[in-house]
């Protein structure tokens, strides 16, 4: 069956893989965390706490900086549902990390606004600069390179987002600056969002 | 016409409760709540609000659909999955003027009879996600939110769910799913959410600008809000200009004002970037057709963009000047489709993925004229065939680049090259990113 006459399934493309991740070490929340867990459970109704598995994988995230098979069994457990209801989960969304990534992540805005302004050219710079493709980690697990689709701040592109922080109107050429600058002061150097005129 | 959404956004502290009371804030709930919930609907549905989403859909009719008899909860849902390509406008209204958009859905909760609104905002907005928190915080407090609102016996909740990174969540019952706790994935309509939303209840989605136009309708009259503008498409408007324009920014305008105004004039983005030449304008969003530069002398309203052959959308206006390959666009914007799909209905799924590969082959010069044919016919066996109007949107850049700018795409085929190479573009990149 197909939706086009044309269409070619000869070529190895369509077959589904299901990479499970690994293990990883025991996995149970700290005590402060299961806490803001369980206020984040008390917005939905009693019986729908299935609504925090986002939130409740966002926090086994910041522990542990990536999400493993245990912590996703544990927060199956600490939800109600089955381990597989949050793999589903985990590998629909794209802010939740299946392997250990860089102390900073750098996520260059690739779609069409950014990339009119030159987001492939920042891309190339910042590979250059770290020694890594996008969608790698460099040796030191410093920095993770990433190419992400629309942020939503197209009219500051390029927009590079790093961790959960953004850096706007990126310049190919001053890669090697952020690089260092992040390297030294953190996220001290990133621009921010130009909106929030009173942290400026 | 002053500036009546972002009137304040500039100035230091705009987005404070303190302020926001100062200029006039929450008047207009305590107003709504003084109203019947049918008068609010009723007001809403004669000041002629269009859902600012992208649909365009009416509002009042929207919340007037709400299911009253079903004896179960109902909910307002906030959409601050702001994630059309090129659309960065809501972004700008939670962060700087966040109380306009409680006021609208606290107003809003009161029309539906809902006592919970959840704001569902898009995982990357966590710096926009922090400022509300805190104000949703300071508002709680102060007696906004939460139970016997301003002493009128009203209670409402808003609670801020986080996604994580999907487009798709912007489709309103793709958002109930991720709301639930489950994959971004569309349901099958009818039933609609204002029958059936989230968990099983009655539910109005309604987007951020959408709410935020409520309190100026209460506090202002209906009658006030509908000679904004051109008749049907009333009310001030955020308008999102970016790509190679001189200003890229969000603007405030009645939708009288000309597409081409909003590209060229120094009160908006000021015209091409460098004093290079228009080449295509899309107007509402990286979804809707292409305009060219001679189809942009329209006001960009829903209904006129509409009659020129696009859509205003969710009026996130991407400029491109004559340095850009739109074989080049068409294949970037499929990227993103083919990365955003939900993957839940093949004609999608498949077709947007087999698209941007014929595209990337194009681009690098390896194909052939029969490509173009089946470019198009692929996209016609999207068109109309999925669940939501994403596949629409995945086979829209496509269908509109090949209609206008056919020879374009001959003349890649022709010279076996990209014929329209720019110096911001990588090379490198053509190739990494084909099949």
């Amino acid at each position: 069956m197909t939706f086009h006459p044309a269409m070619d399934y000869g070529r190895g493309r369509h077959q589904s893989a299901r990479a499970l991740p690994e293990a990883g070490p025991a996995f149970v929340f700290t005590a402060e965390r299961r806490a803001k867990l369980e206020e984040i459970c008390a917005r939905y109704p009693p019986d729908r706490r299935k609504s925090a598995i986002l939130a409740a994988l966002y926090l086994a995230q910041e522990q542990q900086g990536h999400i493993t098979l245990n912590a996703m069994r544990h927060v199956a457990e600490v939800i109600g549902c089955t381990p597989a209801q949050v793999e589903d989960v985990v590998s629909f969304y794209t802010m939740f990390y299946t392997r250990p990534v860089g102390r900073h992540v750098l996520q260059v805005c690739r779609t069409l606004s950014c990339a009119l302004m030159g987001a492939e050219r920042v891309t190339e710079e910042l590979a250059r600069v770290l020694g890594v493709e996008p969608g790698g980690t460099d040796a030191a697990g410093e920095f993770t390179l990433l190419e992400v689709e629309c942020l939503g701040a197209c009219d500051r592109a390029p927009v590079v987002g790093v961790n959960d922080h953004w850096h706007e109107c990126h310049r190919p050429e001053d890669a090697r600056a952020l690089v260092d600058g992040l390297r030294g002061k953190g996220t001290a150097v990133l621009s921010g969002c130009y909106l929030n005129v009173d942290k400026a | 016409m002053d500036l009546l959404l972002t009137q304040h956004i500039r100035e230091p502290g705009a987005h404070t409760l303190d302020f926001y009371v100062k200029q006039g804030g929450y008047r207009a709930l305590k107003k709504a709540l003084g109203m019947t919930p049918a008068a609010v609907i009723d007001a809403v549905k004669a000041s002629g609000l269009r859902g600012r989403g992208g649909a365009g859909f009416p509002t009042g009719m929207k919340w007037g659909f709400v299911d009253q008899t079903s004896g179960k909860p109902r909910y307002l849902c906030c959409n601050a999955d702001e994630s059309e390509p090129g659309t960065f406008k809501d972004h700008v209204l939670m962060e700087r003027n966040p109380h306009l958009m409680f006021e609208g859905c606290l107003i809003g909760c009161h029309a539906i009879g809902a006592k919970v609104a959840y704001i569902y905002i898009r995982g990357e907005f966590a710096h926009v996600q922090d400022v509300l928190e805190a104000e949703l915080a300071h508002a709680r407090r102060a007696g906004y939110v939460g139970t016997n609102i301003l002493g009128m016996g009203f209670d409402c909740e808003i609670h801020l769910h986080r996604g994580a990174g999907a487009y798709e969540a912007g489709e309103e019952t793709a958002l109930i799913e991720s709301l639930e706790g489950k994959r971004a994935q569309p349901r099958l309509k009818p039933p609609f959410p204002a029958v059936e939303g989230l968990y099983g209840c009655p539910t109005a989605v309604n987007n951020v600008e959408t709410l935020c136009n409520v309190p100026l309708i209460i506090e202002r009259g209906a009658e006030w809000f509908a000679a904004i503008g051109p008749e049907k498409n009333t009310g001030p408007k955020l308008f999102c200009v970016s790509g190679h324009v001189r200003r890229p920014g969000t603007y405030e305008a009645p939708m009288t004002v000309t597409l081409h105004d909003l590209v060229y004039d120094a009160k908006f983005a000021g015209g091409i970037r460098d004093g290079r030449a228009l080449k295509a304008v899309i107007p509402g969003g990286s979804s809707v057709p292409v305009l060219l530069p001679d189809q942009i002398h329209v006001a960009a309203s829903f209904d006129a963009i509409a009659q020129a052959g696009s859509l205003l959308g969710s009026a996130g206006i991407i400029v491109m000047d004559d340095s850009t390959c739109m074989v080049w666009a068409a294949q970037n914007l499929l990227h993103f489709y083919t990365h955003e799909s939900c993957g839940k209905c093949t004609p999608c799924r498949e077709g947007g993925d087999w698209l941007h590969r014929i595209l990337g082959k194009i681009e690098r010069g390896e194909g052939q004229m029969k490509d173009l044919d089946l470019l198009l016919s692929i996209s016609d066996n999207i068109l109309g065939k999925t669940l939501c109007a994403f596949g629409d949107a995945a086979a829209t850049p496509v269908l509109s680049t090949v209609k206008l700018f056919r020879a374009e795409y001959e003349a890649h085929i022709r010279e076996g090259r990209c014929t329209v190479p720019a110096p911001w573009r990588s090379s490198a990149k053509a190739m990494a990113h084909g099949a």
